[in-house]
């Protein structure tokens, strides 16, 4: 009996043991209080250009604050998985950049801490922010759990070698921009291309062209609308870019980042692309001057509406579970600080999200009013609505496939859209508990 | 308690006439050793493999979208509601899964059954002694060495349409007419999965049926060929029965491994595009799962999976041990 003592207490033992092994784990991120991580997206040429811009940046920071920060630079492809998981888990950064559009399905999860009155002080208050830029920081009436960082917008880039090669002007309106992209595409060079292989890229134009044709993807309450006339006949007119009026080169359809499209830009195998401004930073990189090209409004089909953009750009959010929390809003003052904002703008080409200041990302006057005009009078923000996410992700990942399909010989009709449109919209329906 | 035993021991060695139930009740010195040493294992177990699985379990009947994903405990009890959806074929969900159980069947036997020729072919051919013989068989067991995602990866590269290797060589080096094709989107995909598949697969079978083949002596082979059996009747008629037992572990094994294949499709398409005709079904229920935050609706996929391959193990396993008794 003794012995059977001694053997359950060296069970216990080890069991303890092992308990004690997982929760030494589990711990050892807080253990350090004068350390915060940080993940940051992907804004630069490279994840490693994004350390190079943000590392002295960030050793400014612990110089003035003696706070050091752990930085991370996330991929657009896999940050919203990994913010996925570190909500699961409940072990993640403490600060962390989150694309704007996602702010109110984050912000439905709980997962990440209100700026409330006594944040927002901490971090400066909400004063100093553009409001358009503010409004995206979560759904509305609500106190947001994200704050703008770098404000983004779409434009239409163009070659304007190319352009005044073949006589063409700058497109106005959609019918514009397709003959001169059928006149710019000869046998070495396509009038366009797309990231026709990225959900998030593709997702933003089903956005962006429905709205144009005065479509909606979620009715007042938040269930997905996808299925309208509007919606179908906007993805079948960016589809068709490709497909009927092929100024697309198919290969395009296994781009899997905007950074792509935007390298066939400046090395001169495309006259236009749709980027937002911070594709500047990789075409400066590919040695294409900012005199070289020219930017206009994404434009609408004669007669629609006059939306080139949603509103883009990049926040700021704080992990409510958090064990840094005052290290971490110090953090978000000083990223949302003028110095900063003004360091970062160049090298992100970003425009700026705070009052009164300048977009500063390039020398090229027009271009930066342009994409100022596009941000404040021509974007619209997509859906401020829980749901918002899993539309990019299902919509988004549907054109993908289109447009393999379409890469590959295939057709895409109305109904295949339509179809399409369904199964995304019945898989969102169903993870909101429709 | 310890109290009684202080008692019992010496009592019992006082009066050793009582004696028969005594050597029952004192255990062999260091009896609990063996359960010591399980112990870790038994713990282990318990965290990595049953309590996860319970764990699946208990979510598939939870509605648990990103409303609870934070705090599990507050998401909804919904019965079968999940396994209704996923069954439900007629709905776009359900005819997702059903597709891809579908792909997943038509990929399953193609590769285990082309592994499983590849393996047997370079096995037997490897089993005479020949100058070069080592060479050959630690050259058979690379992709099986290889780390899995330095290996898809590389077919990753080689798969690209414009710069990789494959076109390349197919039309550039040999010539072949018409336009490169699409290998990682559109419907080549099944064939980029299953080649990949295949190549990870293969020396595994072949190290399996490799070490067989040891254990058949070589007197046999000489009988038979006394008997004028050729190489392919000393193959039918001695090999393959020989085998057998390894034969019925290594199809099962391969079986369920390539069913579940999960890296292959995530290494090979990445996490943005699934191309239909490569939505293998672990990578289509991890799609479902994190395309909309709705872990409930995985589980519960994941638990049909589960279902499914028990069955099929179950029945498989039956049919091999009837064959075995009647034989």
């Amino acid at each position: 009996m003794r012995k059977r003592v001694i053997a359950a207490a060296a069970l216990a033992a080890t069991i303890s043991l092992v308990a004690a092994g997982c929760s030494s784990n589990g711990s050892s991120s807080s253990a350090s209080g004068s350390t915060i991580t940080y993940w940051a997206s992907n804004q630069g040429t490279s994840l490693d250009n994004d350390k190079q811009v943000l590392t002295p940046v960030l050793d400014d920071f612990t110089k003035q604050t003696g706070v050091k920060v752990k930085l991370e630079v996330i991929g657009w492809n896999d940050l919203q998985t990994r913010i996925q998981t570190a909500v699961t888990s409940g072990q993640g950064p403490d600060v962390l950049n989150i694309g704007n559009t996602w702010a109110a399905s984050l912000q439905a999860t709980g997962a990440f801490l209100p700026f409330g009155d006594s944040e927002m002080k901490a971090i400066g208050g909400s004063d100093k922010f553009v409001k358009t830029a503010l409004d995206t920081g979560g759904a509305a009436g609500k106190t947001p759990t994200s704050v703008p960082l770098y404000g983004l917008a779409y434009g239409l880039y163009y070659n304007k070698k190319m352009f005044s090669d073949a006589g063409v002007q700058p497109p106005t309106n959609w019918e514009e921009l397709v003959t001169d992209a059928k006149k710019l595409t000869t046998g070495s060079q396509y009038g366009f291309s797309l990231a026709a292989g990225s959900y998030t890229e593709n997702a933003h134009f089903a956005f962006i062209n429905s709205a144009q044709n005065g479509g909606e993807w979620f009715d007042g309450k938040g269930n997905p609308t996808f299925t309208s006339q509007a919606n179908i006949d906007g993805i079948k007119r960016y589809l068709d870019l490709m497909q009927t009026d092929k100024v697309v080169n198919t290969s395009n359809a296994q781009y899997d980042n905007g950074v792509q499209a935007v390298n066939d830009f400046a090395t001169g195998k495309v006259a236009m692309i749709l980027s937002q401004n911070n594709a500047d930073s990789s075409i400066n990189a590919n040695g294409m001057k900012s005199d070289a090209y020219g930017v206009v409004p994404f434009p609408s089909p004669e007669g629609g509406k006059p939306v080139a953009s949603h509103v883009a750009g990049i926040n700021l959010s704080i992990f409510k579970n958090t064990k840094n929390k005052d290290a971490a809003l110090e953090f978000v003052k000083y990223m949302t600080s003028e110095s900063v904002q003004s360091t970062l703008g160049k090298p992100y080409a970003t425009l700026p999200v705070l009052n009164g200041a300048k977009p500063n990302f390039t020398d090229n006057a027009d271009e930066a009013a342009t994409f100022q005009k596009i941000y404040n009078e021509m974007s619209k923000p997509l859906p401020l609505v829980p749901a918002e996410d899993q539309f990019e992700n299902t919509v988004g990942k549907a054109m993908n496939d289109m447009f393999a399909k379409i890469a590959t010989g295939g057709t895409v009709s109305d109904s295949d859209i339509k179809s399409a449109l369904q199964t995304a919209q019945d898989q969102v329906k169903q993870s909101i508990g429709g | 308690m310890s109290t009684t035993t202080d008692v019992r021991g010496p009592a019992a060695a006082q009066k050793p006439a009582p004696a028969p139930p005594a050597p029952r009740r004192k255990r062999p010195k260091g009896w609990w050793l063996p359960f010591l040493l399980l112990a870790p294992a038994v713990v282990f177990e318990l965290l990595i493999h049953v309590v996860p699985m319970l764990t699946g379990i208990w979510i598939s009947f939870l509605q648990l979208t990103k409303f609870f994903i934070a705090n599990w405990s507050e998401a909804p009890f919904v019965g079968l509601k999940n396994y209704q959806v996923a069954l439900d074929f007629n709905g776009s969900v359900g005819a997702g899964l059903l597709q891809s159980f579908f792909v997943t069947v038509g990929f399953t036997i193609l590769v285990v059954g082309l592994s499983w020729v590849l393996g047997m072919a370079a096995a037997v051919a490897l089993q005479g002694r020949f100058r070069g013989r080592a060479l050959f068989r630690t050259l058979f067991l690379v992709p099986y060495a290889l780390p899995l995602y330095a290996g898809i990866i590389t077919w990753k590269f080689m798969f690209q349409k414009d710069t990789g290797a494959i076109n390349h060589f197919l039309y550039d080096n040999l010539g072949l007419p018409g336009d490169k094709p699409f290998w990682l989107i559109g419907p080549n995909a099944f064939w980029a999965i299953v080649i990949v598949a295949i190549w990870r697969l293969w020396p595994f079978a072949f190290l399996m049926l490799m070490a067989g083949l040891q254990s058949i002596s070589s007197e046999v082979y000489e009988a038979s060929a006394v008997d004028g059996a050729k190489p392919f009747r000393q193959w039918r008629s001695i090999t393959l029965p020989m085998l057998r037992p390894v034969n019925s572990v290594l199809l099962l094994v391969m079986f369920l491994w390539t069913f579940n294949d999960f890296n292959t499709p995530y290494v090979l398409f990445g996490s943005t595009a699934q191309p239909a005709a490569g939505d293998l079904i672990s990578f289509h229920i991890y799609n479902a799962s994190f395309l909309t935050w709705n872990f409930g609706s995985g589980a519960a996929m994941s638990v049909l999976l589960l279902l499914f391959l028990l069955v099929v193990t179950g029945i498989y396993l039956i049919a091999v041990n009837r064959r075995n008794r009647d034989a």
